[in-house]
């Protein structure tokens, strides 16, 4: 049986993170009751005139940057037209002739090691609304909330060979996108979608065979199965001459398992793209090159790399810091105030994500100020908060903006040193349970641990561990 | 014989006639299409409001040619205007002619603006591209079209431009207020002692015409102004470039009105490709048929380098010219059409004769620069030199 190579080139849509939509002062974000975000410019009346959104070219320029592309210094928007109810305008706004950034590349890796997939070009654009249809009155109503929210589109060279690339690439772009915060790239709330265009041919063969493509794939594992599916199709189209394949757009059902051929009507067509006449070619002078360029985040790679070699960090600790940005970030700062590197990444991974998870909140959402993290730190260094109480601390720093200290204060939580007063409980916790005593003296170190905890209980935590055991053994053995 | 589309009765002073491609809230804005018959508008245009701001009044909205186009406003759903001597007229100088109003402002792309004002012995003033907004009106060619202003005098045209010209942050294609103050009346400006008459082009217009040439070049060289004829071939070209770039972009911007959202729904549609085809079969008259066809070839990946892209480049080539000419002119003299009456036959007999009176008002179109009707004649100027183009139509007023 002959090898085949699949090819795959990805057009990935991400909606960028901007307050308010492309061309009009509506709010961009996600939700809220439906034609809630519209205007009389995002639905398409007459007499409205398109005003840049200048955040978009910022975002759009930061994404060139991050993906290594080269940024056209004068780029322009076109417009592209198409008859669909979801485009009240009857044609998009797009990039077609001088699109932000091009020639760009972006390094993955994968079980055969490293690979560079190169990106032709991202251009700016805005999105459609959405059908929303009604069985019951077998009726199909359109929603606009989403109409002329900007979006950019990413185009790779057919790079990739498999979905295990494929997936690397997303995942890459993903994490790029996210630490430069051009996008939240949350594919189950349609802000990072992707079209996927493929084809077969015999391994080592330079002709590309024929393509497909299936558009407006919105999560991973759709488009692992997408891909394999149609991958089988085509080799077996192929080898056994199951049908003809064409040059076409398909529909991936993932519920079936299958992609189906879209009606012709839906695909063909004109789209009659120009420069659309309303909207000046957008000059990027020297100035605003380099205030994005400043802007830009380390990248995670990087920053992992540091923070292993610099920093001492173990790869695992690392590697799950710089999924994130706001991870990075609130760990930067609170290493930054509190000086201890391990402690730092320690609460983040361990307490901070054990916060997160029971908030069911990601990564990303984590909003807790690193520098009030950085002081809980050093109180707990420094033996003036017990760890229970600081993460209780903790826990209100998710809930608003405290001093860790003050807040300690007004709690009760700071440590006492007051060994009268612990001399004092002590006393009473061992009068009040002789038998434990009696084991303890038998050899049972357990029944210690017992007394200790009534003790720590009775002094709610503000006491060092150290200091305590020390003295309990103390008086047992008087 | 509709003048007005739709009428503000309780309009006391200083009342200026709106045409129908111009947004109001309180007033229904049509576009001369059956499309919008009755569409009110949630906003005005930005021209309207600063026209009210200036102590204006709207006295109505006036028939218009469906989408402005046509040769006067003969292709309005709502039926042609025509004058006393039963010659067409556009029904903005109609009113102005027969009633107290100042002034007429109204959106044009294809002249017909111009040519009304020009046929009825009117003034107009096509502003420098960019200076009055065109936010809240009704689009056919972003690229050139333009809110112009008409009156019986000079100085009641002055007063309109000066009202509705400044920068707007909801046009993106909206100057700065430094260059749009260079259209106030007060505003410091260079005499001009020189001016050109494009000689082919005043060549193809009638006798009548021609004569109409000659009394503002009499008027103006008594005046001590020199007049010499020059080469025009270039702008010639302007002619099919803009009716190519009017076309291609109005196909584009009128692809809005489908019966989905707002405007005619037909009655007759199964599904959403019979609802977006009927409804606009049935509401859009032939000429805006005629060049959404064209406009529509034109973008099509076929002819859109061999006619879009080659219309671009003959528009910059155009301005080229124009500034050549301006080293050593203050103005371009030429017809606005060629001949001073039409009628409805003239129209019937040639369906496509606004695109060849096109020749006249394409040049000023295609470039953007001002240009001034007066005396039956149009004076195309330098950008912003408005006021000097209006100190010489002001000669020609005087005779
Ligand atoms: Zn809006």
């Amino acid at each position: 049986m002959a090898k085949y190579e699949t090819v795959i080139g990805l057009e990935v849509h991400i909606e960028l993170a901007t307050n308010s939509k492309i061309f009009c002062s509506c709010s961009a974000k996600f939700g809220g009751e439906q034609n809630d975000h519209v205007c009389p410019a995002c639905c398409g009346m007459p007499g409205m005139l398109p005003v840049v959104n200048k955040r978009v070219v910022d975002l759009g320029m930061t994404a060139g940057m991050m993906l290594n592309c080269d940024i056209n210094r004068v780029t322009t928007f076109d417009k592209k037209s198409y008859y669909y109810p979801d485009l009240p305008a009857a044609y998009q706004t797009t990039q077609w002739f001088a699109p932000v950034a091009v020639n760009g590349k972006v390094r993955i890796e994968t079980s055969k090691g490293e690979k560079f997939i190169r990106i032709k070009q991202i251009h700016m654009e805005e999105d459609a609304g959405k059908l929303v249809h009604d069985d019951w009155t077998d009726t199909t109503l359109v929603d606009f909330n989403r109409t002329s929210v900007p979006l950019i589109e990413i185009v790779s060279q057919p790079d990739l060979n498999s979905a295990e690339e494929v997936v690397a690439y997303l995942e890459q772009l993903r994490s790029l996108l996210r630490f430069a915060k051009v996008s939240e790239c949350r594919m189950e709330q349609g802000s990072m979608r992707c079209d996927v265009n493929l084809s077969v041919r015999p391994e080592g063969s330079d002709k590309l065979g024929v393509r497909t493509e299936m558009k407006n794939m919105n999560s991973i594992s759709a488009i692992e199965r997408a891909i394999a599916y149609e991958t089988a199709r085509h080799i077996d189209a192929i080898e056994n001459g199951t049908e003809e394949l064409v040059q076409e757009t398909r529909r991936w059902d993932d519920i079936k398992g299958m992609s189906f051929a879209m009606r012709n009507k839906e695909t063909a067509g004109d789209y009659r793209y120009f420069p659309d006449p309303n909207v000046m070619p957008v000059c990027i002078d020297d100035e605003w090159f380099e205030r994005i360029k400043k802007s830009l985040p380390e990248l995670p790679s990087v920053k992992k790399d540091r923070y292993i070699d610099e920093l001492g960090l173990s790869e695992y600790d690392a590697d799950i810091l710089t999924q994130s940005r706001a991870l990075c970030d609130c760990f930067e700062e609170a290493y930054a105030v509190s000086g201890l590197v391990k402690e730092s990444a320690n609460w983040i991974i361990s307490n901070c994500m054990n916060v997160l998870n029971r908030k069911q909140l990601t990564a990303d959402m984590l909003n807790i100020d690193g520098k009030a993290l950085g002081k809980l730190i050093l109180l707990v260094a420094d033996g003036k908060v017990g760890h229970a109480n600081a993460k209780k601390i903790l826990e209100a720093m998710f809930d608003e903006d405290i001093d860790p200290e003050a807040y300690a204060n007004e709690n009760g939580y700071i440590v006492s040193n007051d060994t009268g007063k612990i001399e004092g409980v002590i006393r009473a916790v061992v009068a009040a349970d002789p038998k434990s005593v009696a084991d303890y003296k038998g050899g049972k170190e357990k029944a210690l641990m017992a007394l200790f905890g009534k003790c720590m209980k009775e002094l709610k935590g503000n006491c060092d561990p150290q200091v305590l055991r020390e003295l309990l053994i103390k008086i047992i053995n008087e | 014989m509709k003048l007005y589309l739709d009428e503000n009765k309780n309009a006391a002073a200083r009342k200026v006639v709106l045409n129908d491609m111009m947004l109001t809230t309180e007033l229904s804005t049509t576009a001369g299409s059956k499309m919008l018959e009755g569409y009110k508008s949630l906003f005005e245009a930005e021209a309207v409001t600063r026209l009210k701001a200036a102590g204006f009044e709207i006295a109505g909205k006036s028939n218009v040619g469906e989408l402005s186009l046509g040769l006067l406003g003969e292709t309005s759903y709502f039926g042609a205007v025509t004058d006393d001597k039963g010659n067409l007229a556009l029904a903005a100088n109609e009113i102005v002619k027969t009633t107290d109003a100042v002034g007429a402002v109204g959106l044009d792309a294809n002249g017909s603006f111009l040519r009304g004002a020009a046929l009825s012995d009117q003034v107009a003033i096509k502003p420098t591209y960019g200076t009055v907004s065109r936010f809240g009106t009704v689009s056919v060619a972003c690229s050139g079209e333009t809110v112009c202003v008409s009156a019986k005098s000079v100085a009641d045209a002055q007063s309109l431009l000066c009202a509705i010209a400044g920068h707007d942050d909801k046009d993106g294609t909206s100057l700065s207020d430094s260059e749009c103050q260079r259209l106030c009346a007060d505003a410091p400006r260079e005499s001009i002692k020189k001016i050109a008459v494009a000689k082919s082009l005043a060549l193809s217009a009638d006798e009548a015409t021609r004569a109409k040439i000659h009394a503002v070049v009499d008027a103006l060289k008594a005046k001590g102004i020199e007049v010499e004829p020059i080469d025009d071939s270039v702008l010639i070209a302007a002619k099919t470039a803009w009716n190519a770039l009017m076309c291609a972009e109005l196909c584009n911007n009128v692809s809005k009105y489908d019966g989905v959202k707002y405007g005619y729904r037909t009655k007759n549609y199964t599904n959403i490709d019979e609802l977006y085809t009927n409804s606009r079969t049935e509401a859009f008259g032939e000429l805006l048929k005629t060049a959404i066809l064209f406009g529509s070839e034109a973008l099509s990946t076929e002819n859109y380098m061999p006619v879009y892209d080659k219309s671009l480049r003959v528009r910059r080539v155009i301005c080229e010219r124009f500034a050549e000419i301006f080293k050593d002119y203050g103005a371009v003299l030429m017809p606005v059409c060629s001949k001073t009456a039409y009628t409805e036959k003239d129209v019937a007999d040639n369906k496509y004769i606004s695109f060849d009176e096109a020749s006249y008002i394409a040049p000023a179109y295609i470039s953007g620069l001002p240009a001034v009707v007066v005396g039956g004649v149009l004076l195309v100027g330098a950008a912003f030199s408005e006021n000097a183009l209006l100190e010489l139509a002001k000669i020609a007023e005087e005779g």
